[in-house]
């Protein structure tokens, strides 16, 4: 993904993309964890509609995603335990950077936004792929925020 | 000899020695964790970082670093040759064994892993510290790789070959063939799913009680291994993915149960479910 595809992007999330890429590895990792201390929490009217969180075995990061629909407009919230500070800094990111976005604002953003961000070489692919998934899953909720009456749709990943 | 004892019990500390120690000069707590962030919230006291991508492996090559990118580690790290270096890390202690595995394959001899790792220490309500502590460099001075400890894929096919023990440590569906990466890991791992033939499938986390991320007593240990004819008299290679969690199950067999002949397979089945022309079984 080059700069010029960022004019694709949500305002907000074109800015800190380019905050990230101007960033030294170093300077990534404290962007990123800056980022993680500012998830917003799951508000309560929200939380109330979620299942259990699917936990997956192995390693993986248990994440729990929810939408909120207001007059077109999106907002999602994430659930991600404290002790996965990377997965939380990355849904920190996507969290204001689409706060009150359109679903087809959503749909636009490219699957490559990482390459764009310069994470790859300071996260390993398979933590990658993790991001990638959780981008994906926005995407399909988006798409369902197209076809379905506004509510909000608590999901887990 | 009572039964019912880690073989080698100086390679393992509580969380309560280690807070006992946290002064202590001739100690160096070393955090590695899965997640690359984790020691920036808040670590132990005192206690430095690796990280298994951006810091213990090779920048260029599917490899370690070498054995002088080593030395430079440690002496940045402010360890030198008779520290001893105690691990601790999340996800059960797995990517400090894997930290742990390094040290010991380039042949530092004063190792120790903490039980329960980071999430025991936490639990506790044990301090932590956003401080990052530098030490005055050392002159560290590595051994040559310890091959014993570390099998590279001819070495496995030979292995498998002669029917000598392998244990997949991945999950059953991952064994099975079911799935080729992780669970909730898309698009990662290999070409073919599966197992190397005659591999014994012991998923890692079972040498570990889930409550509190120690390691299952000596005889919990020595039944899990036994019952899947996994015993001491034969050379034993371990492998899961890419060689982390086999890293864990390697330390129980080696330090905790005494097991004398232990690799890790680090090249794992990112590397077999690649490669052309060896045999697989679902």
């Amino acid at each position: 993904m080059s700069i010029d595809s960022l004019s694709v992007l949500p305002p907000r999330l074109a800015e800190i993309l380019e905050t990230f890429g101007l960033s030294d590895p170093q300077g990534k990792m404290e962007l990123l964890l800056e980022f993680a201390e500012s998830l917003l929490p799951i508000p309560e009217e929200l939380a109330d509609l979620a299942g259990q969180p699917e936990l997956v075995p192995e390693c993986m990061t248990p994440v729990t995603v929810y939408m909120h629909q207001h007059e077109g407009r999106l907002r999602f919230y994430f659930g991600v335990p404290p002790e996965a500070p990377t997965i939380r800094g990355y849904a920190a990111i996507l969290q204001q950077g689409l706060w009150d976005v359109t679903p087809n604002e959503v749909l636009q953003i490219p699957e490559d936004l990482y390459s764009a961000m310069g994470l790859l070489h300071i996260l390993t692919p398979q933590r990658v792929n993790g991001l990638i998934a959780i981008l994906a899953h926005i995407k399909r909720l988006a798409t369902q925020a197209l076809t379905l009456p506004p509510a909000s749709h608590p999901t887990n990943l | 000899m009572s039964e019912n004892r880690y073989a080698y019990p100086e390679y393992l500390v509580e969380t309560t020695w280690v807070a006992e120690h946290l002064e202590d000069p001739s100690i160096r707590l070393v955090e590695s964790n899965e997640d690359p962030l984790l020691y920036e919230t808040g670590h132990i006291p005192g206690a430095v970082k690796v990280d298994w991508f951006t810091t213990l492996q090779h920048p260029l090559r599917r490899d370690f670093i070498d054995q002088f990118e080593f030395e430079t580690l440690c002496s940045r790290l402010g360890i030198s040759n008779d520290t001893t270096v105690v691990f601790y890390g999340d996800k059960h202690n797995w990517f400090a064994c894997y930290a742990f595995w390094l040290f010991a394959y380039y042949g530092h001899e004063h190792l120790k892993i903490m039980n329960g790792g980071r999430a025991k220490w936490v639990a506790e309500g044990r301090p932590l510290t956003r401080d990052i502590p530098t030490y005055p460099p050392t002159q560290y001075r590595a051994k040559p790789p310890d091959t014993s400890i570390r099998a590279f894929r001819d070495e496995v096919l030979r292995h498998m070959e002669q029917r000598l023990p392998l244990i997949d440590v991945r999950s059953p569906q991952e064994y099975s063939g079911e799935l080729l990466h992780m669970p909730g890991y898309p698009q990662e791992g290999a070409q073919r799913g599966g197992h190397i033939p005659g591999a014994v499938n012991i998923p890692w986390a079972q040498a570990v009680t889930p409550e509190n991320s120690t390691f299952k007593s000596p005889d919990e240990l020595r039944t899990l291994f036994e019952s899947h004819g996994i015993t001491p008299d034969k050379e034993i290679i371990a492998y899961c993915r890419i060689g982390e969690r086999s890293s864990l199950t390697w330390f129980v067999l080696k330090y905790l149960l005494g097991y004398p002949r232990v690799k890790n397979y680090d090249g794992s089945w990112t590397e077999w479910g690649n490669l052309v022309n060896v045999p697989i079984e679902k």
